[in-house]
């Protein structure tokens, strides 16, 4: 009896351990980026590298301002959930409550195969058949563009959005639904009167899932963004946040590194707000 | 007159050390040394070095060669850093990094060619041309012999040694009005080769038929005319070291493998000059 209970206890002590190792890694990496990217800002000064709107890292006066950046990165996002979250909620709405079994079985796998492809692979056809595609459709000098940008991080943005949005609306109780069919409502009208708003805590964590998805995407915007340090615009080649420190960051030295840690530094600010967003969303999606 | 003195007296200062390690390296050994080499920094130098890394270890079969692509600012960094041997730059040392201690040997000249779809008829540039065009100065091919297009321009990040060397050279420092700025020489290559309108710079020794390498000053650029000099968009190759600090044998005797005569052939089969 001891023995099992002293076993127990190692059990319980190995899984608070490895418990533990998570939080390190979150901590250690919050504290290393909160050290590392405090040093430059305080060097180029708050206001001026938050809403400074020149970015020269390597120029012989250097300027640091990357307010075209976080504005790219909020401009991207909108874009991607404008484009994508209809499509990606009416599909969720087919498929959990609509689609024969077999369709449905279709789509869920290319789903979910959508959502495996690797982030470089939709960069590459994005670049080689979209930003030539963008051009040619516009009449402009070259492709690469905020526009190219967002439609790659739509697409990407549909699998997070799909498979939650199913999720939340499996979860609605059937009764919800054969009552209001009872009383004489159409399928469809149960669908969005009924299903919908009772999953809509649900449905609003997978947008917001969507919003981190797309606004923490380095690669594939990398290769379609064109990454030069516009103020956005949607036919002009544009600089993400994520972009900005994954493009220089291989050959920065001296205040151009540091600046770039402070652009993760605020990204980082950005994801955490957008996970608290989600947590109170899933909070109250478990509490109703 | 005073620089080339200097340039001489490192370089036999260099030559000397070498030696000394080398004949103290066979001396304190056998023939045959084991180890690592790790080399970091320039991707740019990717064909050369590994060229010269894979060679070297199928001379010395106890030797492991590595190198870890990151970026010459990052490879200059490491060698500080002693995280690896030998430091790779696709640029000169700046002053502030030869005052930290550390040291430069140029092992090859790699041409950065003028790269332009290979639909476009303009042939040749010439070198305040093509500073206009990259000033934003001259927007349209028309102007320079080819259609009635917008000129697209191509370049690469900030800090990259192929951007630092082609600014530098064309004279276009901070003034490059980028349409795109890539992450890579490839990249680059794909980009223009999908964009009739568009003109871009990446190494020589990477480019392949997909795109159009224009020639400078009426110069063809191959490897004949980085070699002489003649054609005038070129950059060195650099091997960083620490001063100071003795490398390893094995690091040490792929140093000299890298400087020798036998490096020369191997450096021109990956498409660059040999300094030597």
């Amino acid at each position: 009896m001891k023995d099992k209970q002293f076993l127990e206890n190692i059990v319980h002590g190995m899984f608070l351990i490895l418990g533990l190792i998570t939080v390190g890694f979150v901590l250690l990496i919050t504290v290393y980026l909160v050290l590392s990217g405090i040093p430059a800002i305080r060097e180029i000064g708050l206001f001026d590298f938050l809403l400074g709107d020149e970015w020269q890292s390597t120029a012989a006066e250097p300027s640091f301002g990357i307010l075209p950046f976080i504005l790219t990165s909020i401009y991207g996002t909108a874009g991607a959930i404008l484009l994508g979250v209809p499509v990606g909620f009416l599909t969720a709405v087919y498929l959990a409550k609509e689609a024969p079994s077999g369709i449905r079985n279709v789509v869920s796998s290319a789903v979910s195969l959508l959502a495996g492809i690797p982030s470089v692979v939709y960069g590459l056809v994005g670049m080689l058949v979209l930003v030539p595609g963008i051009r040619r459709l516009f009449h402009i000098p070259d492709g690469a563009s905020l526009l190219a940008a967002i439609i790659v991080l739509a697409i990407m943005i549909l699998p997070s959005i799909i498979n939650v949005s199913i999720t939340a609306l499996e979860a609605v109780p059937r009764e919800y639904e054969d009552a209001s069919l009872a009383l004489g409502a159409t399928p469809v009208e149960t669908y969005f009167r009924v299903s919908v708003p009772a999953a809509r805590s649900g449905i609003a964590a997978a947008v917001v899932l969507g919003v981190g998805r797309a606004i923490g995407e380095a690669m594939a915007v990398m290769m379609v963004s064109g990454n030069a340090p516009n103020m956005p615009s949607l036919f002009q080649s544009v600089r993400f946040l994520t972009t900005a420190v994954a493009s220089e960051m291989s050959y920065a030295s001296g205040l151009q590194e540091r600046a770039l840690f402070s652009i993760a530094l605020v990204l980082f600010f950005f994801i955490m707000l957008i996970n608290a967003t989600l947590n109170f969303f899933l909070k109250r999606s478990k509490e109703e | 007159m005073k620089t080339t003195d200097k340039k001489a007296a490192k370089k036999a200062f260099a030559l000397a050390a070498a030696t000394i390690l080398a004949v103290s390296s066979l001396a304190g050994c056998s023939k045959q040394v084991s180890g690592t080499v790790s080399t970091d920094g320039s991707t740019s130098m990717e064909k050369v070095i590994g060229t010269l890394g894979e060679a070297f270890e199928e001379q010395n079969s106890g030797v492991s060669f590595t190198y870890n692509p990151t970026g010459s600012g990052s490879g200059i960094q490491a060698v500080l850093e002693g995280r690896c041997d030998i430091g790779l730059s696709s640029r000169a040392l700046k002053d502030e990094e030869k005052a930290g201690g550390l040291k430069e040997t140029i092992l090859a000249y790699d041409g950065i060619a003028l790269i332009v779809h290979p639909s476009n008829p303009v042939e040749n540039l010439d070198k305040e041309t093509i500073a206009k065009i990259y000033t934003g100065e001259i927007t349209n091919w028309k102007d320079v012999g080819g259609e009635d297009a917008e000129i697209v321009l191509i370049g690469r990040e900030a800090g990259s040694g192929t951007r630092d060397g082609f600014e530098s050279i064309t004279g276009t420092e901070d003034a490059c009005q980028y349409r795109q700025e890539l992450t890579s020489t490839g990249d680059v290559i794909t980009t223009v080769s999908t964009n009739p309108g568009a003109i871009g710079y990446a190494s020589l020794a990477s480019v392949n038929e997909s795109v159009k390498a224009v020639s400078v000053n009426g110069v063809t650029p191959a490897e004949e005319t980085v070699k002489d000099g003649s054609y005038e968009i070129q950059r060195p190759f650099v091997l960083v070291t620490k001063e100071g600090t003795k490398l390893s044998d094995a690091a040490q005797k792929f140093y000299d493998f890298a400087m020798s005569d036998e490096a020369v052939s191997y450096i021109s089969g990956a498409g660059a000059v040999a300094a030597r």
